[in-house]
C-alpha cells in the first residue's frame, strides 16, 4: 500500500445537547490514499457528515473532537494553529457540500465566489484571479461568459459544476465530497459523474466520497466503508464489499435496493428503523436489526477485524 | 390495447392537460404547460410507476386527479363515470375518499401538534366510516396493518416521536382509514433512511396483492418502479413518451430519452466514464402553442418533423406503447 495522505486514527466526534451526549462519530479509523476514491457508505445520521465536517475542522458547536488524531502529510490537523488551518483548508482538503444551492451565495456572481477563493489564498490580484477562474469554469464545462450569472440563474447541475469548481481552484490533494449529486436528476448526475473521472485522470487528486446511494458507490469508489451509528463497521475494497459483504447491516444495505437489471425477486431489506444515538443499546448498535443475533451482541461492542488484507468487518459472527 | 384477463379499470385517464399562469398578461403564451395529453387506464390492484426527471410533470398529474389542481383539459373517468358526473351523483367527499394521496415528505404532511391517534381517527369521522364507540378498534387495526405495533401505544404518540419510515407508515394508514380504491403516491420513499424504503414498498405491495388497491407511484428511482409496479410509464416535460409492461419498459426500452435515462442509472462494478446517448440541450418550457417533440433538441435520432408534431401513440408489442417518430 502507498504512503497514506490522509490518516485517521480512532476519531471521536461528540455532538453535546441538553439530552445527553450523542457520539457521532466512534472510533473511526481509516487511511486514503493519494489518488484514491474512498466511498462512505450509511443512512442519514450515520456520522458520515460529521466525519467529512471533522477532517477540516469545519464543525461547529455542539460538535466536539473528543479524541483521535487526522494526519494529513504527516501533520495533525487537530493541532494546527488558525493560521496553519487556514493554510491547510482548501490548499490541500476541499468540500464539495451536499447542495450547491445553499454552499453558493444567492446575492454575489459565481465569478466573484471563484476569484474570491482563489485571492484569499494566493497572492494574486483580482484581474489574475478572475482569468484563472474563467479557466476552471471550462474545465468543468461552464462557458466562461456564466462568471457574471448569478447562481439563480444557473440549473441545479452547473451549479453543482460551479461548486465544484470552487473545489479545484487550488488545485487540493484532496477533496471530500458530501453527497455531490443526491439532489440531481440521474441524467445530471450521470454528467457530472463524467466530469468527475476525466477530472480525477487530469488532476489525480484523491477523494473522499460521502453517499447513501451503494450503487453509486460500487461503481466511483476504489474502497468503501460502511457507517452506521457512528461506527464504521466495514471497509474494504469496493468490489468485495458490494459483492460478498460480510457485515449483516452491509448485506442488507446493498439488499435494500432493487436493481435496475438483474432478477425480479422481492427484497427484504433491513427491519426496524435506525437507533437513536442519545440510547443506543449495550453490545453492538446493529442488535435489534440483526437475523443473526447473538448473546454476545448484547453484551460487547465487536471491534473491527481484519478478514483478510486490507479488508475490516466489526462483527461477532464473522 | 389488449384487454384479455385483465382487472377491470378503475381509473381512466384521456388525454389530460394541466396549463399555469406564468406572468402577468393574460395571452395564450403566458402559460406554462406541465402536463400534456397525457392518457392511462389504472387497473384493480395494479400499480402504474410514474417515472421522470423533475419538472417532468409527474406531481402535477398525480395532484389534478386528486382535484388539488383542477385539469385545463381532457377527461378524467372514474370507475366507468366522468370525474363531473361522479361529483354531481356521489359529492366530492365521496370522490376524495375513493382516491387518496401519499405524499413525498412524512415530516410535513403529518400535524406536529396531534397524536397519531387524531391522526387516523380523523378521517373516520369525516367520512363516517365508523361511530365513536368502536373508532378505537378500527385505529389500531389500521397501525397493525400498516406494521406499527405495539399499536395502542403508537396512537398516543406525535409525530416527532416516530422516525421517517414510521411516520409514511402512518401516511399509509390514515389513506387507507376511508377504504380507497386508489392510492397516489408521490415519492413516498425518497426522503426516507435507505435501510427503511423497501419496508415501505413491500408494504405498499402488499396492500396492492392482498387487499387490491390500486396504485399510481411516482418516482424518479426507475429501478424501484420496475421492483414494484407491473406498469411503467416514462414522463418527459409533461408528455408521456413510453409506456407498457414494467420489464418491457425497463429492459427492452425503446424511446431515446427512456433509453438516455437507463443508461444514466448508476450501476455497482461499471466504472468509468460512460457515454450517454443524447445531446446536451436545454429543458424546453412548454406553452400552450409550443409544437414538436419536447425531446427533439437532446434526440440523437431526430428527424425533421420532430420539431413539427408529438407523435402518435405506437404499439410496439403487447402492452409496450411509445410516442416516437423514429422508432
Amino acid at each position: 500500500m502507498k504512503e497514506a495522505l490522509l490518516e485517521i486514527n480512532n476519531l471521536c466526534v461528540d455532538y453535546v445537547s441538553a439530552n445527553g451526549v450523542a457520539r457521532a462519530v466512534n472510533n473511526v479509523s481509516l487511511t486514503i490514499a493519494p489518488g484514491e476514491t474512498l466511498g462512505i457508505a450509511g443512512e442519514s445520521g450515520c456520522g458520515k457528515s460529521t466525519l467529512a465536517f471533522a477532517i477540516t475542522r469545519l464543525h461547529k458547536a455542539p460538535a466536539l473532537i473528543s479524541e483521535g488524531e487526522i494526519i494529513y502529510n504527516g501533520r495533525d490537523v487537530l493541532k494546527m494553529s488558525d493560521k496553519e488551518l487556514r493554510d491547510f483548508r482548501w490548499n490541500d482538503v476541499s468540500i464539495v457540500f451536499q447542495s450547491a444551492m445553499n454552499s453558493l451565495n444567492p446575492v454575489i456572481t459565481i465569478g466573484e465566489q471563484l476569484t474570491d477563493v482563489i485571492v484569499a489564498h494566493k497572492r494574486i490580484s483580482f484581474k489574475q484571479a478572475a482569468v484563472k477562474a474563467k479557466e476552471l469554469l471550462g474545465i468543468v464545462g461552464i462557458h466562461g461568459d456564466r462568471l457574471k450569472s448569478f447562481p439563480h440563474q444557473l440549473s441545479g447541475g452547473m451549479r453543482q459544476r460551479v461548486v465544484i469548481a470552487i473545489a479545484l481552484a487550488l488545485e487540493p490533494k484532496l477533496i471530500i465530497m458530501d453527497e455531490p449529486t443526491t439532489a440531481l436528476d440521474v441524467v445530471v448526475e450521470r454528467e457530472i459523474l463524467n466530469e468527475l473521472y476525466d477530472l480525477k485522470e487530469k488532476f489525480g487528486f484523491s477523494i473522499l466520497f460521502i453517499s447513501h446511494d451503494l450503487s453509486l458507490m460500487g461503481e466511483i469508489a476504489d474502497r468503501i466503508g460502511v457507517m452506521y451509528a457512528g461506527n464504521l463497521i466495514e471497509i474494504g475494497d469496493a468490489k468485495t464489499v458490494f459483492s460478498k459483504p460480510s457485515h449483516p447491516y452491509t448485506k442488507g444495505l446493498i439488499a435494500s435496493f432493487p436493481t435496475i437489471h438483474g432478477p425480479k425477486e422481492r427484497l427484504y431489506g433491513i427491519p426496524g428503523d435506525p437507533v437513536n444515538l442519545l440510547r443506543l443499546p449495550t453490545g453492538c448498535n446493529f442488535q435489534d436489526r440483526c437475523a443473526d443475533c447473538m448473546d454476545i451482541c448484547k453484551k460487547e461492542d465487536p471491534l473491527l477485524a481484519e478478514l483478510n488484507v486490507d479488508y475490516h468487518a466489526a462483527c461477532h459472527k464473522l | 390495447m389488449d384487454t384479455t384477463n385483465n382487472p377491470e379499470v378503475v381509473l381512466s385517464v384521456r388525454n389530460m392537460i394541466k396549463d399555469f399562469p406564468i406572468g402577468q398578461s393574460s395571452s395564450k403564451n403566458s402559460y406554462m404547460r406541465a402536463v400534456n395529453d397525457v392518457s392511462f387506464d389504472l387497473r384493480k390492484g395494479e400499480a402504474l410507476a410514474i417515472v421522470g426527471e423533475s419538472g417532468s410533470g409527474k406531481s402535477t398529474g398525480a395532484r389534478v386527479l386528486t382535484r388539488i389542481y383542477e385539469k385545463t383539459g381532457g377527461d378524467i373517468i372514474f370507475k366507468g363515470k366522468p370525474l363531473q358526473q361522479y361529483i354531481d351523483d356521489h359529492g366530492t367527499l365521496e370522490y376524495a375518499r375513493q382516491v387518496q394521496m401519499i405524499f413525498q415528505d412524512p415530516f410535513g404532511s403529518l400535524n406536529p401538534v396531534h397524536s397519531i391517534y387524531h391522526h387516523i381517527a380523523r378521517p373516520l369521522l369525516i367520512h363516517k366510516r365508523a361511530d365513536k364507540k368502536v373508532i378505537d378498534k378500527l385505529v389500531y387495526e389500521l397501525l397493525e396493518l400498516v406494521g406499527l405495533f405495539p399499536a395502542v401505544e403508537t396512537a398516543e404518540k406525535y409525530p416527532h416521536e416516530l422516525s421517517g419510515g414510521q411516520r409514511q407508515r402512518v401516511a399509509i394508514a390514515r389513506a387507507l382509514a376511508v377504504d380507497p380504491e386508489v392510492i397516489l403516491a408521490d415519492e413516498p420513499i425518497s426522503m426516507l433512511d435507505v435501510s427503511v424504503r423497501l419496508g415501505i414498498l413491500n408494504l405498499m405491495a402488499d396492500l396492492k396483492d392482498k387487499h387490491g388497491i390500486s396504485f399510481m407511484y411516482i418516482t424518479h428511482d426507475i429501478a424501484t418502479a420496475r421492483y414494484f409496479a407491473e406498469k411503467t410509464a416514462v414522463m418527459y416535460v409533461g408528455h408521456m413518451v413510453e409506456w407498457g409492461n414494467s420489464d418491457k419498459v425497463t429492459q427492452t426500452p425503446q424511446h431515446p430519452y427512456t433509453q438516455l435515462l437507463l443508461s444514466a442509472v448508476p450501476e455497482a462494478g461499471q466504472s468509468g466514464r460512460r457515454e450517454l446517448g443524447a445531446k446536451k440541450g436545454e429543458i424546453p418550457m412548454w406553452k400552450p402553442d409550443t409544437k414538436g417533440c419536447p425531446f427533439s433538441a437532446r434526440c440523437p435520432r431526430a428527424l425533421d418533423c420532430c420539431n413539427e408534431s408529438f407523435p402518435e401513440v405506437t404499439q410496439i408489442a403487447d402492452d409496450h406503447f411509445i410516442r416516437c417518430h423514429n422508432i
